[in-house]
């Protein structure tokens, strides 16, 4: 299977491929528009600041190439922010994906929510096999207000979207990468989606 | 909920786990490799790697462990010990550690932590301090305990979160290795006074003292070496224990059913 995880200026993304790989798939990293255009699925990971991961997006051509993408599309962490409309973290404009917009934490807590927290209101296909408040590993400071389309929940501060899906657009606010053998179940998930958009739905 | 983290701590020298007791006597305990993944399967939160040996004998910590670890375990792990530039960073992070922790460098150049921040972003960078109580003065010690510096913990502590250290390790030398407990005192007023995660460090010795450090002492984590490895405390039990406490822990199918030592 060809899977291109999108190289752009954001954080460490080894971990994501090391995970990949030992669901025995081997990644590509790639910014080349024809590349990812012809993956069978995409990966859009990333740890970092929204604003200037959106003005690199933009200058590579990448916000309008993601958005336009038919293939199964999985953001995890900054790039479930980056997929919805707007992020309050340098007041930035995303690819708007998702409709919903993304808040920082109130210092009400410790920020960043950082460690295990339980995920429920569970629906979906890359949730296939994984039990309601199953654990899963946080670390971010902003959050994605709950909308219709989100496939999971999660408390700290205030309720937010976990997990989002539109059509053939996924996304994880946890690091499924680094959740145990729960992570490791829901990228499974994604990887043995079906290429066509009727099969998600199933 | 967001639960409390149990972290073991792997220290390494030479590509072996050892613990010092009082960071003195060493005694060995295992293969790292090996040893992380059984506390994975166990239910350990996350994993701490220091190379004690790596500020002193000026060494750098091996990639190559990191990349063996990173691909037997599916939890995020912190690696640390001797970190002094970007490059050392960069390429721990490559080899696959989630995060990483310095200590001494960052007292002896506090510019380091910005640029860490700012490259690599907060949240993989965790400010280890090592803390000594002088009567009612804690004060940071440099060089894996060996050498006080000028700086008292709460400033320091304070100073690093603002600029950009994501999470605090704090190690207790008064109570490191002596399983009297953790040092809830200093643990609490570092914890109430930053806005960041702290882990707490030194002296667990019974299930008892992490049910004190997370309730009176107020760690987001608790991190403990040698009980864990000698299998004195079993990560399972101790998790069920907490639960029972009313403090939220990450309890798995594995926790409650695992019957080994781990």
């Amino acid at each position: 299977m060809s899977l291109i995880v999108i190289k752009y200026n954001a954080g460490n993304i080894r971990s994501v491929l090391i995970a990949l790989e030992r669901l025995g798939v081997t990644a590509q990293i790639s910014d080349d528009p024809g590349r990812i255009r012809a993956a069978e699925k995409v990966i859009f990971p990333g740890v970092g600041e929204a604003s200037s991961a959106m003005r690199y997006l933009r200058e590579k051509k990448l916000d309008t190439l993601i958005f336009a993408l038919k293939q199964p599309v999985l953001g995890i962490c900054l790039g479930l922010q980056l997929m919805c409309a707007h992020s309050e973290e340098g007041d930035t404009q995303c690819l708007n994906v998702f409709s919903t917009r993304v808040r920082r934490f109130p210092p009400e807590q410790k920020v960043p929510h950082m460690g295990w927290n339980a995920i429920h209101g569970l629906r979906g296909p890359l949730f296939k096999g994984i039990p309601e408040n199953a654990w899963c590993y946080f670390v971010h400071s902003y959050a994605a207000e709950c909308c219709a389309e989100q496939t999971a929940q999660t408390e700290y501060i205030f309720s937010f979207a976990a997990a989002l899906q539109k059509d053939n657009f996924f996304a994880l606010q946890f690091h499924p990468e680094k959740s145990g053998d729960t992570g490791q179940r829901i990228l499974r998930n994604f990887l043995e989606l079906p290429p066509i958009q009727e099969g998600w739905h199933s | 909920m967001l639960t409390k983290r149990i972290i073991p701590c792997l220290d390494i020298r030479d590509g072996e786990t050892v613990k010092g007791v009082r960071f003195t006597e060493i005694r060995r305990a295992g293969d790292p490799v090996e040893l992380a993944r059984r506390y994975a399967e166990a239910g350990a939160d996350e994993l701490v790697f220091l190379d004690i040996t790596a500020t002193v004998e000026k060494r750098r910590t091996l990639a190559e462990l990191v990349e063996r670890i990173a691909r037997q375990i599916n939890i995020p792990f912190t690696v640390g010990g001797g970190i002094q530039n970007e490059a050392d960073v960069a390429r721990l992070l490559d080899a696959g550690a989630d995060k990483i922790s310095i200590n001494s460098a960052a007292v002896r150049d506090p510019g380091l932590i910005d640029a860490f921040a700012a490259r690599f972003g907060s949240q993989c960078i965790v400010l280890a301090v090592d803390c000594k109580q002088e009567g009612s003065l804690s004060r940071v010690y440099l060089d894996g305990g060996r050498r006080p510096s000028e700086r008292r913990t709460q400033e320091w502590v304070c100073e690093a979160v603002q600029r950009g250290a994501g999470e605090i390790l704090l190690t207790s030398m008064d109570h490191d290795g002596t399983k009297n407990g953790f040092a809830l005192e200093i643990s609490r007023e570092i914890s109430e006074s930053v806005s960041v995660p702290l882990i707490a460090s030194g002296g667990a010795g019974t299930p008892q003292h992490f049910i004190e450090v997370f309730s009176i002492g107020k760690a987001d984590a608790a991190l403990a070496a040698s009980v864990f490895h000698f299998a004195e405390i079993r990560i399972p039990e101790l998790k069920m224990l907490l639960h029972q406490q009313q403090i939220p822990v990450r309890l798995t199918g594995k926790d409650n059913t695992h019957g080994s030592g781990f």
